[in-house]
């Protein structure tokens, strides 16, 4: 039922689901580029080394990992913080648009558990996927972008696993943050009183 | 009157008030009204508009709570129940046929017949094949896969009938079912409705200021400035209306 709101509403649902795409493949890119400068970091191996001081990175002899700078991460929790506003607004709409449907569906006997479930799955769903092809998106961005810097030497070093893992962060941050968003309006939803939703004109 | 003492009575109002509060002034719409219905009548509620009509349904319907008064159903008084058994009653013990047919536009006839089945727990086979059943019993055989939007108001009206009927309930509560209706259509649904209660003991309620549906009804309720005018039984109402064939 919820795939199929989606489906009806495919153009909205697409420019909620962009944002999360958005926003999850910044995320999963910064992540994954920091995952790759540590692999090198970690490699021991002088040119390496060489390249990381060159791009930028500040490495201190005894390093042994790099994190993100403050700035960086600020930027990260913004783009994530916009995210969540975006997908509240987009939500809220989609509430009020069907504000009839609703009330029609509670005066058929829906309980409020029901209504909240039908936002909440339309959400996870957007979420799944909009993360999905963020974190892959990031991911492509962030490899294709370390290899065009540091060269195709860097292939054998590679952080496969590290990378695997920070993606599925992301997926789940992106996922997390669509639940989070639709949780205010699934409950302003299904608290709704049936009549008052009747009274709405379409 | 015996026979009235034997019969049950599904829906008893008693002195039901309702205040809307507008803010500054405060309106009266319901001035006390009380009314009994028998199981597996036709009442029809008349009266012109704003007189009250919707807001009593509303409190019939368990949509909406009196301001004093109180409504039962089945012998339930409805003020008494929570959010979930209210859910219960509107699910199996009422049916709702609306004004603008409020059928869910992405949804297809048959999905729309079978959501109130789906809130029941009734599970899918089931909820389809009775689907399909009560779509052909409103003569929609074969326009089960199109979406309201590809269906006439008469048809809309139509699945909205079987969906009313999907969890068997005691009461179906039409609130100007006729009308967003032409002439014609309107009268099919009328003798739709008539013809379900008949044939399945459903008690049917609607509010109406069509003509068209006193000719069916067993009762008739007058309303009028938020107080009952007066109730006629069928026979009386044939006397009144004599020139109407039924």
């Amino acid at each position: 039922m919820s795939y199929k709101s989606i489906r009806a509403r495919f153009f909205r649902s697409l420019v909620t689901t962009m944002t999360l795409v958005l926003a999850v493949s910044f995320l999963a890119f910064s992540q994954i580029s920091i995952d790759i400068a540590d692999a090198m970091l970690v490699s021991d191996n002088p040119v390496f080394h060489r390249i990381l001081l060159q791009s930028g990175y500040d490495i201190l002899p005894d390093d042994v990992s790099l994190s993100a700078s403050p700035k960086q991460r600020w930027i990260v929790v913004l783009s994530l913080l916009v995210c969540v506003v975006g997908i509240i607004n987009a939500q809220l709409m989609s509430v009020t648009e069907r504000f009839r449907e609703i009330g029609t569906m509670k005066c058929l006997g829906a309980l409020d558990r029901f209504i909240v479930r039908i936002f909440v799955m339309e959400a996870s769903m957007q979420g799944f996927a909009g993360s999905v092809t963020g974190a892959f998106v990031g991911g492509i961005a962030a490899c294709s972008g370390a290899i065009f810097r540091f060269g195709t030497d860097i292939l054998p070093i590679f952080p496969w696993q590290d990378i695997l893992s920070t993606s599925a962060l992301a997926i789940g941050t992106g996922i997390g943050l669509s639940l989070l968003g639709v949780l205010y309006p699934a409950i302003m939803a299904a608290r709704m009183q049936p009549v008052e939703a009747m009274r709405v004109e379409q | 009157m015996n026979r009235e003492m034997i019969i049950k009575q599904i829906v008893r109002v008693t002195g039901v008030t309702k205040d809307f509060d507008l803010g500054k002034i405060v309106v009266n719409v319901l001035k006390g009204i009380d009314l009994e219905i028998e199981t597996g009548k036709y009442v029809s509620i008349m009266g012109p508009s704003g007189s009250g009509k919707s807001t009593l349904f509303n409190m019939i319907g368990g949509l909406d709570k009196p301001t004093e008064g109180k409504v039962f159903i089945d012998e339930v008084d409805i003020a008494q129940l929570d959010a979930y058994e209210l859910a219960w009653l509107r699910c199996r013990k009422i049916g709702y046929i609306f004004q603008t047919f409020n059928l869910i536009p992405v949804m297809t006839a048959l999905e729309n017949v079978t959501l109130p089945m789906t809130f029941a727990g009734v599970p899918g086979d089931t909820a389809i094949s009775r689907g399909m059943e009560l779509l052909a019993q409103v003569g929609l055989e074969g326009r089960h896969a199109h979406k309201p939007a590809e269906l006439s108001g008469g048809q809309q009206q139509r699945v909205a009938v079987a969906r009313a009927l999907a969890n068997t309930p005691s009461i179906i509560l039409a609130d100007e079912p006729t009308g967003n209706l032409d002439l014609k259509t309107g009268e099919e649904i009328i003798s739709l409705l008539k013809q379900m209660s008949e044939e399945q003991g459903v008690t049917v309620i609607s509010a109406t200021h069509d003509y068209k549906m006193l000719n069916v009804s067993d009762q008739v309720i007058w309303i009028r400035d938020g107080r009952v005018d007066k109730i006629q039984d069928r026979d009386e109402l044939e006397i009144h209306t004599g020139g109407m064939s039924s």
